[in-house]
């Protein structure tokens, strides 16, 4: 009599029931959003350069990151950072995406999104406001900006700076490039910088 | 810096709403089991940056839901009559077609009895993990599920 109905117990919890969790993550994601609980959105973005992902917060684009360089880490680095709310919430990042769209398909030059700053501090994000001033087309050396963001003679810092820059493409480090004319380095990889670089009609490298 | 390291709430979702799911399919059924799970993370991601620390972050989500549940449960016995407002469920509710009827009692047993079942049954927990999770001694633990176990007895046919 025990030993049954404790088997009709346990007989009676299985199968496990099915959950399907995609559609529950994207309710969740929809209704933090609606509720103002979606501190930290992310989506993918197919781009000539790879799936990209795109981060967004309330005050404007915060990571643009390449695939490879570790999601996971940078979605603890956004929880640390800005706020552990964090949700895939692909629509949240639909302006960024459209710009990009029209900038790989030549016809945005400009975009314009607001920055989110928060994960770049001190001289670092003094050399990305200076980079995020280039314009299409146009290049910069590592000496130009480290005295565009006040110490000329940072130039190493400013080269570290722009290899952790969180929002490539968009504050386009991709045009920076050694005095002599040498392409220098790019977090993404050379290719995709002589990509970008082409895709502006800069001949380099 | 924050100085609590809180994972990036996603990650709660994919890796606990499973085994929650499961928990709440024996608390509240099928049709509800859904509805609490998606409270029980709306309540989580709106206390989320709030929390002290970030362990055991799933016996928090566990927490929550057993909560959740329990509304649930009393706010469908409050359908047929006014009367029952917090009055353990004494009858079982209507039946479920999509639901074995042993857990129809299962449901209508005293909360911590209710709770302490579906922790052994469903999840196959041993009574040391039951009693941490619900906050009680694993002597309790085992308690609350014998109790609940003696009056399924009288209920259940056999």
């Amino acid at each position: 009599m025990t030993d049954d109905l404790e088997r009709r117990l346990a007989d009676a919890a299985r199968p496990a029931p099915t959950l399907d969790l995609e559609r529950l993550r994207a309710t969740v994601s929809r209704r933090a959003d609606a509720d103002g609980l979606l501190d930290v959105a992310h989506g993918s973005y197919d781009s000539p350069l790879g799936p990209l992902t795109v981060f967004v917060t309330a005050r404007g684009l915060v990571r643009l990151s390449y695939p490879g360089e570790g999601l996971d880490r940078q979605l603890d680095e956004l929880a640390a950072v800005i706020s552990p709310r964090v949700l895939a919430a692909p629509e949240r990042t639909d302006e960024v995406r459209r710009q990009l769209d029209a900038y790989f398909g030549g016809t945005r030059h400009d975009f314009d999104v607001p920055i989110d700053w928060r994960l770049v501090r001190g001289f670092a994000g003094d050399v990305l406001r200076a980079t995020a001033r280039i314009p299409f087309g146009a290049v910069s050396s590592y000496r130009e900006i480290a005295t565009e963001a006040g110490s000329p003679n940072a130039y190493r810092a400013a080269g570290n700076a722009l290899s952790s820059n969180p929002i490539p493409i968009v504050v386009p480090c991709h045009r920076v490039l050694h005095a002599g004319g040498g392409l220098g380095g790019y977090t993404g990889g050379l290719d995709r910088k002589r990509f970008l670089l082409r895709l502006e009609g800069i001949a380099a490298g | 810096m924050v100085s609590v390291h809180l994972p990036p709430f996603e990650r709660l979702i994919d890796a606990h709403a499973r085994e929650l799911h499961r928990f709440l399919m024996g608390l509240v059924g099928p049709t509800e089991a859904e509805d609490c799970l998606q409270e029980t993370y709306m309540s989580a991601l709106r206390a989320y940056p709030r929390l002290r620390h970030g362990e055991n972050l799933r016996a928090w989500l566990y927490t929550i839901a057993q909560r959740k549940a329990t509304d649930a449960v009393r706010r469908r016995m409050r359908r047929p009559t006014r009367d029952l407002d917090g009055v353990e469920p004494a009858a079982p509710p209507a039946a479920e077609p999509a639901d074995d009827g042993i857990w129809m009692n299962v449901r209508a047993l005293p909360a911590k009895q209710r709770v302490a079942i579906v922790h052994r049954f469903v999840l196959d927990l041993a009574y040391a993990e039951i009693g941490a999770r619900m906050g009680t001694s694993e002597e309790a633990a085992r308690q609350n599920v014998s109790a609940g176990l003696r009056r399924l007895r009288r209920e259940v046919t056999p």
